[in-house]
């Protein structure tokens, strides 16, 4: 069986966002490009699937919708451990397309897994995975921490707002991934490093889908107010404020 | 023309997002003048059901269906398209939890609607229609426009007040077509977690990061939170090293909430901690470190030990209850 791994390429979870051309982009200077967190945990659980060889996982590749710019953050990937990557060649749009776009090589290619994350660290969007799932009118769980298999059948855990199910649908289907996935992204060794510069990285040029949404703009939040700081002998003066003044108890 | 809502309810009453859905809905309809319709699915009573006109919705369309039992992703949007379709709907208002976050991209598929997600106000104009979002992890927020016919919104949770708004709901009873090659969700067992306040639910959060020293410290920290009825929560050290549970892990990678207050304790405020806690109407912040960077984020602060200040600040709490 074959597992696709999607991921996105987003500045490093540390990088102070400034934004350019009137606020209508991200300004790009200096900033680390890095596998969306997400991402790199469901490589991670990928690779263990099929390092374990009663699992039925037997390859695993990455695929990234984004410019040539872009290839450091795949050969990273492809360092990591995934045996092969795609790159859609399109500066993405917005979410639709990016989604369009994978279901598109996923039609010509046939997974059996497909691993998105639950949200790219950049435009916080949590629609990517869904949204392949359905252009391919497959079946998708969402925000899955776990995912194994028993007697070759895909079973994962997914968490519910207050709780959590063990679950199982046929494949082929599309596990979006959440925290708990697999516990410490796995980091390249040497030797990874090295054979990745020969993995094969395949250039598929992208198809004709108009956006449905655009950002105009963004903006920083508003700076808060500065802290007031309370003695510590004196806890009540807190609970003063909190009752009066921020009303919130 | 109409807004669709898509309501959740547990074991049969409204969560109370479902609430802060239809409040915000009513506010985007008022905006297109039109009117609210709310979606519910499940076997919920027509008095439960009539709590969602308390906030505006005029119709509601209740679904109870055996076949819809558990969250299928794919059934459920199916059948949410089939009633915006029948409601002639342009906006559909969703929670951004776990299932709205299933569900919402799937609709957004079947109907060809853009999504505009983690929304946390209502639209900033509707010609062109344009919502106000999170983006790079609570680091800033977009300006972003929907260009489709239909729009889909998942709204933050805790980030919209409860509106009141009576109206008199006319309910309607629906028994949609559900086509069981779609149903392919087997679910095989379920833990909830019964007895506690849930951390996304929550208006007050008490949480504890490193600065707790171990997992032997915590009997102030979570009898503070019970006395405040606020939910308990942690920075990620903290689960990775077992000493609360992983559900309780706030941040970017764990769970982002914007309860009314958040009391950070022993927690230095890195940047991906913050992304999880800085919508919260007021931060209080208590760390032995005056530099710390969680006093940049915090509108209160106590510098001192966490197991001094803790003791006190619970004695604090009792005598105001008193
Ligand atoms: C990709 C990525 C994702 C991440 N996601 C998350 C996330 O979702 N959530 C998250 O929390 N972190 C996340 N992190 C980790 C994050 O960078 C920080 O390491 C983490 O938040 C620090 O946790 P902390 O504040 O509990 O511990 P520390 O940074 O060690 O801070 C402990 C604090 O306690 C104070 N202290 C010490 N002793 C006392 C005392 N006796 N009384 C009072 N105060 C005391 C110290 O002054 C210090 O400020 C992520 C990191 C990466 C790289
Ligand atoms: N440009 C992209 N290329 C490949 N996969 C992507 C891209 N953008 C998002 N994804 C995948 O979709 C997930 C959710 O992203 P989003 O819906 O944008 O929050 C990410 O974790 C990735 O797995």
């Amino acid at each position: 069986m074959k597992i696709l791994v999607c991921i996105s390429n987003v500045p490093d979870t540390t990088t102070k966002i400034k934004f350019a051309e009137g606020n209508t982009s991200i300004d790009t200077t200096g900033i680390q490009w890095v596998i969306n967190p997400w991402d790199e945990l469901s490589l991670t659980r990928a690779l263990e699937l099929k390092d374990d060889t009663t699992s039925g996982i037997n390859s695993v590749t990455v695929i990234h919708v984004g410019p040539a710019s872009a290839e450091p953050t795949i050969r990273k990937a492809l360092a990591i451990g995934a045996d092969d990557a795609i790159r859609v060649n399109a500066v993405s749009p917005d979410a639709w397309f990016v989604a369009a776009q994978i279901a598109e090589v996923v039609k010509k290619e046939q997974y059996d897994i497909i691993m998105c994350g639950i949200e790219s660290s950049d435009y916080n969007g949590s629609v990517v995975g869904g949204m392949v799932a359905e252009f391919l009118g497959i079946p998708s769980v969402s925000a899955v921490s776990g995912l194994k298999f028993e007697n070759g059948q895909p079973v994962m855990i997914r968490e519910i707002d207050g709780g959590k199910e063990v679950v199982t649908v046929p494949v082929p289907l599309v596990a979006i991934v959440q925290k708990g996935i697999s516990k410490e992204p796995r980091i390249a060794a040497m030797r990874g490093i090295m054979l990745a510069r020969t993995k094969p990285v395949k250039l598929v040029e992208p198809v004709a889908i108009e956006p449905l949404t655009q950002i105009v703009e963004f903006e920083k939040p508003v700076p808060r107010a500065a802290c007031k700081f309370i003695d510590a002998d004196n806890p009540a003066q807190l609970l003063d404020l909190l009752q009066n003044e921020a009303k919130v108890i | 023309m109409s807004v669709l809502v898509y309501t959740e309810n547990w074991d049969g009453k409204f969560k109370k997002l479902s609430f802060e859905l239809v409040s915000y809905a009513t506010g985007v309809a008022k905006m297109l003048n039109t009117q609210v319709t709310a979606i519910s699915i499940g076997k919920v009573d027509n008095d439960e059901l009539n709590k969602l006109g308390n906030y505006g919705a005029s119709k509601i369309i209740s679904i109870n269906n055996e076949k819809l039992a558990a969250l299928d992703n794919q059934a459920y949007s199916s059948v949410i398209a089939e009633v915006a379709i029948k409601e002639n709907t342009t906006v559909i208002v969703i929670s951004n939890n776990n299932s709205g976050k299933a569900i919402a991209p799937r609709l957004s598929v079947r109907l060809k609607a853009g999504v505009g997600s983690g929304v946390s106000r209502l639209p900033l104009s509707v010609n062109p229609f344009v919502v106000y979002k999170r983006t790079y992890s609570g680091n800033a927020f977009a300006h972003q426009a929907i260009k489709s016919d239909v729009k889909i919104i998942t709204l933050a949770q805790n980030s919209f007040d409860l509106i009141e708004n009576k109206v008199n709901p006319v309910i309607e009873n629906f028994d949609p077509v559900v086509d069981a090659s779609l149903l392919k969700t087997v679910i095989k067992d379920v833990q909830k977690q019964t007895g506690k306040i849930l951390l996304t639910d929550a208006d007050i959060v008490v949480s504890g990061g490193r600065g707790m020293k171990s997992a032997d410290n915590w009997a102030p920290l979570v009898e503070l939170a019970s006395l405040l009825g606020a939910a308990t929560a942690c920075s990620r050290p903290v689960s990775d090293e077992g000493w609360r549970p992983h559900e309780e892990h706030t941040g970017q990678t764990g769970k982002i909430i914007a309860p009314n207050l958040y009391i950070a304790v022993g927690i230095s405020g890195a940047t991906q901690h913050l992304a999880g806690i800085s919508s919260s109407k007021f931060i209080v912040a208590i760390n032995s470190d005056k530099d710390a960077p969680i006093f940049e984020a915090a509108q209160y602060g106590i510098v001192g030990d966490a197991m001094k200040v803790l003791p006190k600040l619970v004695e604090a709490v009792k005598e105001i209850r008193k």
